[in-house]
């Protein structure tokens, strides 16, 4: 197994407050991590620090050997990393179907007279954009919504989406935020599943943060537990789950 | 003395006394928008009715200044009620620049009934303290100043009391920290908002009723907005002791650059402060920094 | 009820994808080009206003509708255009160059206003836009050798190609030119990569960032390009004025642009047009109700101003979408005719979400 992404003794910190300490982890290429944790523990900002929204005070991270803990934030996306976002982040006034094509963004739409003159090369290139966005739709069953409104959508389908835009940008590595909260059963068992084709399928590596342990037992190959901005134990969910520390964590005691 | 001092002097005493007003203005706009979040561009407006009311009464209908005072203010305060119970507070919830959008809009009709009601022309009526003049460590000072200066620090001292010790002003303070939580304990929310209006109501006919002298009354007593805006940006954003602080600055500025600096650059002066504050420090002198959360 | 039966992704791109849409715009195009024919010389002057109105707006709305960056000073780009225009053709350069090098000069400025949009958004970019179109206003006035200051600068006759374009007939079509290019090249331009990316910086940065969208250079860009369109519609409104003092681009042509935009209907360049309209016919409309009242009240001169008011206050409280939203609302409505429901475009009720930590 090679390292995809390494995080090594990143630190963290807001003024006097530390949220991240000397956190080193690492991402093995086609696997399932789940980081897991009580709230507060640092696991977004984790997240955030990988896609540049936070600076590492300390530290290193590094994607497939380059380290990229400078980085500027724009630039994230196009090394192949996608995420989505804890309390939906979604282009609200456009249609699903253009915030597919804007999960594309990465791989170019024209230079900006073709678009003006919308140059034959260019109809070209905004029709194989369609035609991943259509795959992407197809796997996740979004063919009812596509035209729609994504405001007007249910809180489950706005989910969705926001996976699809992620996997229109086609990434190596896959960042998911909490994706089964709000959620109902039957749509975190679908979730399952996607997650799992989208690691077998698509060979993407997925690194989700996630309170639901039944949804982390059935994918996660891997777990990684956080408090405090420190990591308390990894292995796999069960011994995780069972670890000393962990339930102390939880418990508070 | 020295010339050059006594010039110094006579342009801070200008100064703080142009500023006052720019305060009380500033203040008006801030109590707003930290309770609603609606930037009212309809201020001005506010003050050119009320000044133009005040000149109705004292020089058509002949009633005293000290008469006149209270009861516009009370009008106003009335008018600034009505209008957030019956207007502005139907876009509560739609976007910011909604809000925008709707004050300019009453500001524009405002504008128009003034024009409508009571002609184009500038007018101009007196108080008690025009034409007389103190005299304080050299500098001359109009007494009409003295006196703006003095009731913008009480309302301002008065308005700090207000929200600190009394019940109606800690629930307006809640309101405007988090109106759904204020809502679920109890505050009237929407009565509550309209309040503050009413009180930035008045604040505005007191600066209306003291400024119109001084300049005139006239429908481009509105531009003070513009100004207030330029205080409230130098001060930080919705802070209270900012927006006072910034307006006095802001009155310094431009007495300093109409003499100290080349032509012209005195009437741009608040408004070069602005975009270079927003560009350079964009919390201001006393705002709180802000990040969004994903 | 309509359905599209659509075999290839490139039917979906079709700016007129059904042949009645394509029968009235072409019709809507061939009257626009008739009217030389039969208008009379104020009436082209007035529609020739009327499409530089609409360059105007359309500029705005790429910024303010479609990058959510809101604009109240965009008068000042009007004003650099125009003035760049008149002092370059003063100085010997040709219609056909001058034109396009005021629109660039516009742009130009409009990337320096832009760049504080890096740090500031929302009310706070309002308020630099407002206090920018303040200052140029007034370094107008002051700038006497290139502007000829309050004293005004007359404005050179345009011509192309040795033939003279300031007849109204011409100067008509100049305009008309204009303003369906700009169209074209903006709905081209807002329906590719360019324009999603505006949206989606508009909706949410955050999201923009994760996708690789450089954030902070579409925003001055837009700005860049919102100011380079306004300012062609400055550099056509030298000719039209004729004569250019600074009072012709003060803070209420900015206002004006902004209701255009608003009761138009954000994200919409039918929105930009539709609000063009309807504004510069504002004016006409209360001089033919003024003509109807008594006369002590005719002579009032707050009227036009207060209608103003009254109309944006009507769009914002009860037609958020603007006329482009009536216009879709009606058609929806006769296109699904029986089956069409009143609560389609309902909004919901909500609660105040702050905009304060944005």
């Amino acid at each position: 197994m090679t390292a995809l992404l390494e995080l090594d003794e990143v630190e963290l910190a807001f003024g006097g407050l530390v949220a991240i300490g000397g956190l080193s982890l690492r991402v093995d290429k086609g696997e399932v991590l789940a980081v897991i944790g009580p709230n507060g523990a640092g696991k977004t900002s984790m997240l955030n620090l990988v896609t540049r929204v936070f600076t590492a005070r300390r530290g290193r991270i590094r994607f497939k050997g380059q380290d990229i803990a400078q980085m500027p934030r724009a630039r994230i996306a196009h090394l192949g990393i996608a995420r989505t976002f804890q309390n939906i982040e979604l282009f609200d006034a456009a249609t699903v179907l253009d915030n597919l094509l804007l999960g594309r963004h990465r791989f170019g739409s024209g230079r900006w007279w073709q678009q003006i003159l919308r140059t034959p090369a260019l109809t070209r290139l905004e029709e194989s954009h369609r035609a991943k966005a259509e795959e992407v739709i197809e796997f996740l069953d979004l063919s009812p919504w596509r035209n729609a409104r994504v405001a007007g959508l249910p809180y489950g389908v706005r989910k969705v989406v926001e996976l699809g835009r992620a996997l229109c940008a086609e990434p190596e590595l896959l960042f998911l935020d909490e994706p089964a909260s709000g959620l109902n059963p039957e749509e975190t068992r679908d979730l399952a599943f996607w997650i799992e084709d989208i690691r077998t399928e698509l060979g993407i590596t997925v690194v989700m943060i996630e309170h639901d342990m039944s949804l982390v037992s059935a994918v996660a190959d891997r777990v990684v537990c956080m408090a405090q901005g420190k990591m308390l134990a990894e292995g796999t969910p069960a011994k995780v789950q069972g670890h000393p520390d962990v339930i102390a964590a939880y418990l508070g005691t | 003395m020295s010339s050059h001092l006594e010039l110094f002097a006579q342009l801070t005493a200008n100064g703080i006394a142009v500023g006052s007003i720019y305060a009380l203005v500033a203040l008006g706009i801030v109590l707003i928008h930290k309770a609603t979040e609606v930037l009212n561009f309809a201020h001005g407006d506010l003050l050119v009715v009320a000044a133009f009311s005040a000149w109705a009464l004292i020089d058509k209908a002949g009633l005293s200044f000290w008469l006149v005072l209270p009861l516009v203010a009370l009008a106003m305060g009335v008018l600034a009620y009505g209008l957030d119970a019956l207007v502005v507070r139907r876009i509560v919830g739609q976007p910011q620049f909604a809000g925008v959008m709707l004050t300019i809009a009453i500001a524009f009709m405002m504008r128009g009934l003034v024009s409508m009601g009571f002609g184009t022309e500038s007018q101009s009526y007196a108080t008690p303290w025009t034409g007389a003049s103190t005299e304080i460590l050299g500098v001359t000072v109009a007494d009409l100043s003295l006196v703006i200066m003095g009731s913008v620090l009480l309302i301002a001292a008065l308005l700090w009391l207000f929200f600190r010790y009394t019940r109606l002003g800690i629930a307006m303070q809640a309101a405007s920290q988090n109106q759904l939580a204020a809502h679920l304990n109890g505050v009237r929310v929407k009565r509550v908002n309209s309040l503050v209006w009413a009180l930035a109501g008045v604040t505005a006919a007191i600066a209306g009723i003291f400024l119109a002298p001084i300049t005139l009354v006239d429908t481009s007593l509105w531009l003070i907005t513009l100004k207030a805006l330029a205080a409230i940006v130098l001060g930080g954003f919705g802070s209270l002791p900012g927006a006072v602080i910034g307006g006095i600055l802001i009155g310094l500025i431009e007495q300093y650059a109409g003499v100290y600096l080349m032509h012209g650059v005195k009437d741009i002066a608040a408004y070069l402060v602005l975009i270079l504050v927003l560009i350079l420090r964009p919390t201001g002198i006393m705002g709180e920094a802000h990040g969004r959360r994903v | 009820m309509r359905f599209d039966y659509h075999t290839a992704y490139r039917q979906g791109f079709a700016l007129l994808p059904h042949t009645s849409d394509r029968v009235l715009y072409g019709l809507l195009i061939a009257l626009l080009l008739a009217v030389p024919f039969f208008a009379s010389t104020y009436l082209l002057g007035e529609l020739g206003y009327v499409l530089i109105l609409c360059i105007a707006a359309m500029g705005l709305m790429v910024l303010t509708g479609f990058t959510g960056q809101v604009s109240l000073g965009h008068a000042s780009f009007v004003a650099i255009g125009a003035y760049a225009h008149a002092w370059l053709m003063t100085q010997g350069l040709p219609f056909a160059l001058s034109l396009p090098l005021a629109a660039l000069i516009s742009a130009g400025a409009g990337l320096v206003v832009g760049i504080p949009a890096i740090r500031v958004s929302g009310l706070y970019l309002a308020m630099v836009t407002l206090a920018f179109s303040i200052v140029v206003e007034q370094v107008i006035g002051l700038w006497r050798g290139v502007t000829g200051g309050f004293m005004g600068m007359l404005v050179p006759n345009p011509e192309l190609l040795g033939l003279s374009l300031s007849s109204p007939r011409a100067f008509y079509y100049v305009c008309l030119f204009f303003a369906l290019a700009v169209l074209l090249a903006l709905l081209n331009l807002m329906r590719s990569g360019i324009g999603r990316a505006f949206v989606g910086v508009r909706d949410s940065e955050a999201a923009a960032y994760a996708l690789g969208i450089p954030v902070k250079r579409v925003k001055v860009g837009a700005f860049g390009l919102s100011a380079g369109v306004t300012g062609l519609a400055g550099a056509l409104m030298a000719h039209h004025i004729g004569y250019l003092t600074p009072d012709a681009f003060t803070l209420l042509l900015s206002l004006d642009l902004v209701l255009m935009v608003v009761i138009g209907g954000m994200g919409s360049l039918r929105g930009a047009i539709l609000g063009a309209i309807l504004i510069s016919l504002l004016p006409r409309a209360v001089a033919a109700l003024k003509a109807l009242l008594p006369e002590a009240m005719a002579r009032q001169s707050g009227m036009e101003i207060f209608v103003a008011g009254a109309v944006l206050a009507f769009f914002v409280l009860f037609e958020p979408m603007g006329l482009n939203g009536r216009w879709l609302k009606l058609r929806a409505l006769l296109e699904s005719f029986p089956l069409y429901r009143r609560d389609t475009f309902r909004r919901q009720k909500s609660y105040m979400r702050s905009e304060r930590n944005r």
